[in-house]
């Protein structure tokens, strides 16, 4: 079934309050002047070279899901920036609130389409072009605006306030010497060999993670540290909303407190997008032509004190399991060989999923789509049926997912298609396994 | 670090304490040792077992002991500060004796320059302020951050978050609910958000970087804005000389310097940030990237010729006349600038020059192959460190004080400056 | 129509060469400048490498994803684009003009075989508009230009072929065969044929990225 934008409209508190300040005036000039400022050659070729042919269509899970045509990649673009270009930028407010519910809710950038564009267009990158044009018109929703403004408060995503992020450290190491006595989280520790970095959440709902962190990082042996300051949290929603500027200044203070503490590198949790936005987006917005400081995604890590013998593995974990490759590492990073080979080395027995590596289908949530809460909930959790199918065809019960929004995105669809899976980090894995040496 | 004439200054070495993590006290293990800046003493966190630590002091426990004991920091004179907990509340020891109120929480001790003052971030009862030698600000606030300590200890600053902000309430938030508080009091002005508060000596002057709307950065001084808008802002600096207040701003996607009536360095840089002045306000420097990828330093607008992928660390001495930085790639390779020439040597690390304010003479502790050592105008000490701590110079230059742990052993030396051979 | 004959193959000719070569040179280098003037941290990332090692799996047939998940269009797109470059370089007729005017020659395609690939792009162009109106994937984004480019294709194609088929009156179908494939010329650095001019680019571009800065494959 064809449908467009317009029959699927959802109504969200910061998408309405947008537009309502909004006029096709205002409209224009705001888009002229980012066109101007900031529209270059990319989006122009973009533009200009797509030969209209629909080879992306399946590539997008959302047209996979739906099969309606208005979920294509190149759809997106036609009903958003090709009409934006068309107008000079003179549209009606109701269309900036369709732009932003493609660009924020129905792309989730995770770059599949560029796997199937002969021309090689980068679909993700005219989204969150277009978002940026939402930012400036003030159009995006709550949800994911609260993050930014989060971010830009706090320097973090959750609003957690300074002493919230020591005292829940403090609060995770008490805890962890129940069970390793000798157990530290070292902060503020100059000169240490890395820098363990983490999203927001991480110290608002899931403390254990830091807790496993921490553990397998004492059994390890490893010559760690942690921020005290702000700078501390690796995630960057602004990079989402198209506030490049907030992106900016959040990715300053991470890479200006791991050169602070002098560490050797940044190593970060389970998470995708923060890793973009530290690996090949915000550094860039500031200058930098690679990260200042080497940033390595805990599959690496994990990888790297497994292959060197740092920690052991008491038992396998039973399998079997599937692995699900995330956007951000996978397309964003290469490492699907370190990520089959960590879970090769702590699982028992693994079923691939098709496509894999390179190829996967996201998981519906990046992107800041899960961010944009709960009004668009649905779309994502409909628009990605084939991943149920995908995760279903394996027949498995256990899902690896190293990161975050994957956990968010796929925990939706395994509720909603009722497919009885569990969802795992690696980090959930190593630490029940692992051989714990340093236990009491 | 202001060197003490009073210190000993007799070239050569001498071992402080034979071994770096001993503790008197039974103890289940010693935590990253402090040295003091005189070099005589090293202090460490000492977990005394039954969740129990306190501060060794040459092997020496404090009479104290608490729940909690960590951010060990002496001050530049030779006071030693730990962030402590008892009972659940935290509180500043310093040389063993904890302020005598204690809060929900604290932490983040900073120092005035010459240490005489000691000021730190508390939070009591969900409400957020500073502490200065143990007094509390009056007024406390729903957040804070961004603290600041004035360089003469005089005054201190945060962001405070002035007007209360419900669940995801972006309407709110963006009619702006932060300022910055002064000693406490908060402008009367309200923004987006309050970046990077910079205070003037002796006048307590604060200024900041606003965002008055989600596009609109801009510079406030006392409250009062700057009327010129710019797409983004990093922190601004007071002219030590006539108090004049700049900041690197970005206009069309290039960066430059502006005070109130403009531009003072024109918008040409990729990047611009770190802007420090000279004590007499003559020598502006700031980290700059004249093209994409590459960095250097400029001073007073004109940047190095030599770029670096990275440049971090910028120092400029009082008279203006030795600016100095490190450049890395990849955060390896790092080397040393001063004054647009590079040392020759390549380091795996290096912790930031220290620029002697008698001589300008330039010196950096560096690491190479898990060593630290010291290098003074590109030349190396033979002695080195498994970790040392940074170099001081003496007060007419001619020596330096170099500290470090080598070994078990922590040792202090005095090194004169032809000693630097290598 | 004997002078519009002459003036087809004389003075158009020449403009529709010169405005091909001209143009596509001009749009590339103000493209260029433009990169290098907004987009210059983008472009630092193009490498030689990742560009042509990304170009060249995607010049295989079936050598990405996108082309395996589209198989008949993976033929028909290169047949269509393997003639629409061999048949009109290797044409007798269009030797003989260059001979005439410049007094050149080199080999040429059998006409047996040229009359065969010019049927295999009219062929394709109908697939292409069949796709154009059947799929919606493809219809949901076809506008009057691509319409513009195809009918273009088809038309010199098609003109030419009938031309050489003496069907119709030849001088006519000739000069109209001349007008098309000069317009298309024309058309190609100012329209969405200036896919030939740019995609090597753009798919060097993500090449680049993904090969040198993401060290993931991008086909
Ligand atoms: C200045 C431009 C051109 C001139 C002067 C020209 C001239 C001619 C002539 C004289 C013929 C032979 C007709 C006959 O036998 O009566 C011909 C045929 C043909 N031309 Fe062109 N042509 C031009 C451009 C093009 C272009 C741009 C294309 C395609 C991209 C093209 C494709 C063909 C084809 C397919 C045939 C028919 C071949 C066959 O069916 O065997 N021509 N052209
Ligand atoms: C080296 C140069 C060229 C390359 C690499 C190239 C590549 C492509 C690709 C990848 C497509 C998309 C797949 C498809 O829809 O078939 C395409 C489509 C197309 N190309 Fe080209 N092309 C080139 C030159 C040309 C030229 C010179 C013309 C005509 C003068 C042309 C006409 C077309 C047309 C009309 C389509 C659209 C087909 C449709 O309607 O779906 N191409 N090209
Ligand atoms: S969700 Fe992924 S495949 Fe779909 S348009 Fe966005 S980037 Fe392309
Ligand atoms: S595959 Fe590429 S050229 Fe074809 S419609 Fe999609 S974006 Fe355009």
């Amino acid at each position: 079934m064809t449908t467009t934008i317009a029959d699927r409209r959802i109504e969200d508190a910061g998408l309405e309050a947008g537009i309502a300040r909004l006029t096709p005036e205002k409209i224009q000039k705001t888009i002229q002047a980012v066109l101007a400022g900031e529209g270059g050659a990319r989006l122009k070729t973009y533009v200009e070279t797509c030969v209209r042919c629909g080879m992306c269509a399946q590539a997008c899970h959302y047209y996979m899901s739906h099969k309606d045509p208005s979920y294509a990649p190149v759809a997106k673009v036609r009903q958003t920036m090709w009409e934006i270009l068309k107008h000079k930028g003179l549209v009606s407010p109701e269309f900036i609130h369709q732009c932003a519910q493609i660009a924020y809710t129905e792309c989730n950038l995770c770059r599949r389409c560029m796997h199937y564009c002969p021309l090689g267009i980068d679909t993700a990158y005219i989204m969150s072009f277009v978002r940026r044009i939402c930012h400036k018109l003030g159009v995006t929703p709550q949800y994911i605006q609260d993050t930014a403004h989060s971010h830009s408060a706090t320097m973090n995503q959750m609003w957690v306030k300074d002493d919230e992020w020591i005292d829940t450290l403090k609060w995770q190491e008490d805890e962890a010497r129940d069970e390793m006595p000798s157990l530290r989280i070292p902060l503020e520790v100059e000169g240490a060999d890395f820098m363990y970095s983490v999203i927001a959440p991480e110290p608002k709902f899931r403390t254990q993670l830091i807790y496993q962190a921490a553990f397998i990082f004492n059994q390890a042996g490893v010559n760690w540290t942690m921020p005290a300051t702000p700078g501390w949290d690796n995630s960057n929603m602004a990079m989402f909303t198209g506030d490049m500027e907030i992106m900016g200044r959040i990715e300053m203070a991470h890479f200006a407190t791991a050169q602070r503490l002098r560490v050797k590198r940044i190593v970060m949790g389970e998470c995708g997008h923060a890793f973009r936005a530290i690996y090949d987006v915000a550094n860039r917005w500031l200058g930098w032509g690679m990260h200042p400081v080497p940033v390595v995604h805990s599959i690496e890590f994990f990888w790297e004190l497994l292959n060197s013998g740092k920690i052991q593995m008491a038992k396998k974990y039973p399998g079997p399991v599937t692995i699900h490759d995330p956007c951000n590492v996978i397309r964003g990073r290469g490492l699907m060989d370190k990520l089959r080979e960590v879970v090769h080395a702590i699982c028992d027995g693994v079923v691939e999923m098709t496509p894999n590596r390179e190829h996967n289908y996201c998981c519906c949530a990046g992107g800041g789509v899960i961010n944009c809460g709960p009004p668009f909930k649905n779309v994502r959790i409909v628009g990605n049926s084939i991943k149920a199918e995908q995760l279903k065809a394996t027949g498995v019960k256990t899902c690896i997912a190293p990161c975050h929004n994957c956990h968010g995105g796929l925990d939706d669809i395994i509720h909603k298609y009722g497919l009885g899976m569990e969802l795992k980090f690696l980090g959930d894995i190593i630490y029940e396994c692992m051989e714990k040496k340093g236990a009491s | 670090m202001q060197a003490d004439q009073a210190w000993d200054w007799e070239p050569g070495a001498r071992t402080v304490l034979e071994d770096a993590t001993a503790c008197a006290a039974p103890h289940e293990w010693t935590e990253e040792p402090e040295a003091s800046p005189d070099g005589e003493r090293l202090a460490a966190v000492a977990n005394l077992g039954d969740g129990r630590f306190t501060v060794c002091v040459n092997a020496e426990p404090w009479e104290t002991d608490f729940e909690k004991a960590w951010y060990l920091r002496f001050s530049p004179d030779g006071r030693l500060t730990a962030v402590t907990m008892e009972d659940g509340m935290w509180t500043v020891s310093v040389d063993g004796e904890s302020w005598e109120e204690s809060f929900d929480f604290a932490w983040g001790t900073t120092f005035s320059a010459d240490g005489g003052v000691i000021a730190a971030c508390i939070q009591s009862e969900g409400t957020y302020g500073m502490i200065v030698d143990g007094t509390p600000w009056e007024t406390l606030h729903e957040n804070a951050n961004n603290f600041r300590l004035a360089a003469d200890g005089l005054h201190t600053a945060a962001a405070v978050q002035v007007k209360s902000l419900g669940q995801a309430d972006i309407a709110t938030f963006q009619q702006g609910i932060f300022s910055v508080a002064v000693d406490g009091e908060p402008w009367d002005a309200i923004f987006v958000n309050c970046f990077d508060p910079a205070i003037e000596q002796k006048t307590g002057r604060a200024a900041a970087t606003i965002r008055r709307s989600l596009y609109d950065y801009s510079v406030a001084v006392d409250g009062k804005a700057w009327d010129a808008a710019y797409d983004c802002a990093w922190g601004p600096v007071f002219h030590p000389g006539n108090g004049q207040v700049l900041a690197p701003v970005r206009k069309k996607g290039l960066w430059g310097m502006a005070g109130d009536a403009g531009f003072v360095w024109n918008p040409a840089f990729i990047q611009c940030h770190h802007p420090q002045f000279s004590a007499d306000g003559a020598t502006l420097a700031a980290i700059v990237a004249p093209s994409f990828g590459k960095f250097t330093v400029a001073v007073n607008a004109a940047p190095w010729s030599a770029t670096f992928p990275v440049v971090t660390d910028l120092r400029v001495s009082p008279d203006g006349r030795t600016v100095a930085a490190q450049a890395s790639n990849d955060n390896a390779a790092f080397r040393v600038l001063v004054n647009g020439s590079v040392w020759p040597g390549v380091y795996d690390m290096a912790y930031g020059p220290v620029i002697c304010p008698a001589t300008g003479q330039v010196a950096v502790r560096v690491e190479k192959d898990g060593r630290q050592a010291f290098v003074l105008g590109g030349k190396a000490h033979p002695e080195t460190f498994d970790r040392a701590f940074n170099p001081i110079f003496s007060p007419d230059g001619a020596k330096v004080l170099l500290r470090g742990i080598s070994g078990k052993a922590y040792k202090r030396i005095v090194a004169p400056v032809s000693a630097f051979t290598g | 129509m004997l002078e519009l004959y002459a003036l087809a193959v004389g003075p158009l000719a020449w403009l529709a060469f010169g405005v091909f070569v001209i143009g596509s040179l001009a749009r590339l280098f103000s493209m260029y400048s433009l990169a290098k003037k907004k987009d210059a941290a983008f472009l630092s990332y193009m490498t030689w490498r990742y560009s042509l090692r990304s170009i060249f799996h995607w010049l295989i047939p079936f050598g990405s994803l996108g082309w395996r998940e589209n198989p008949a269009l993976t033929v028909v797109t290169y047949v269509f684009h393997i003639c629409l470059f061999l048949v009109p370089i290797f044409l007798m007729s269009h030797i003989v003009m260059w001979d005439t005017s410049f007094g050149f020659t080199y080999a040429a395609l059998p006409d047996g075989l040229a009359d065969g690939l010019t049927v295999a792009v009219m062929v394709a162009c109908l697939f292409f508009a069949w796709r154009r109106l059947s799929l919606p994937e493809v219809r949901f984004v076809t506008s009057t230009h691509d319409w513009l480019v195809l009918v273009l294709v088809f038309s010199t194609f098609s003109t030419g072929f009938l031309a050489y088929h003496q069907i119709g009156d030849s001088l006519t179908l000739t000069t109209l065969h001349i007008l098309c494939g000069e317009a298309m010329l024309i058309a190609i650095p100012f329209t969405r044929l200036s896919h030939m001019l740019f995609g090597f680019f753009s798919r060097g571009y993500i090449g680049s990225e993904f090969g040198g800065v993401r060290r993931a494959k991008d086909w």
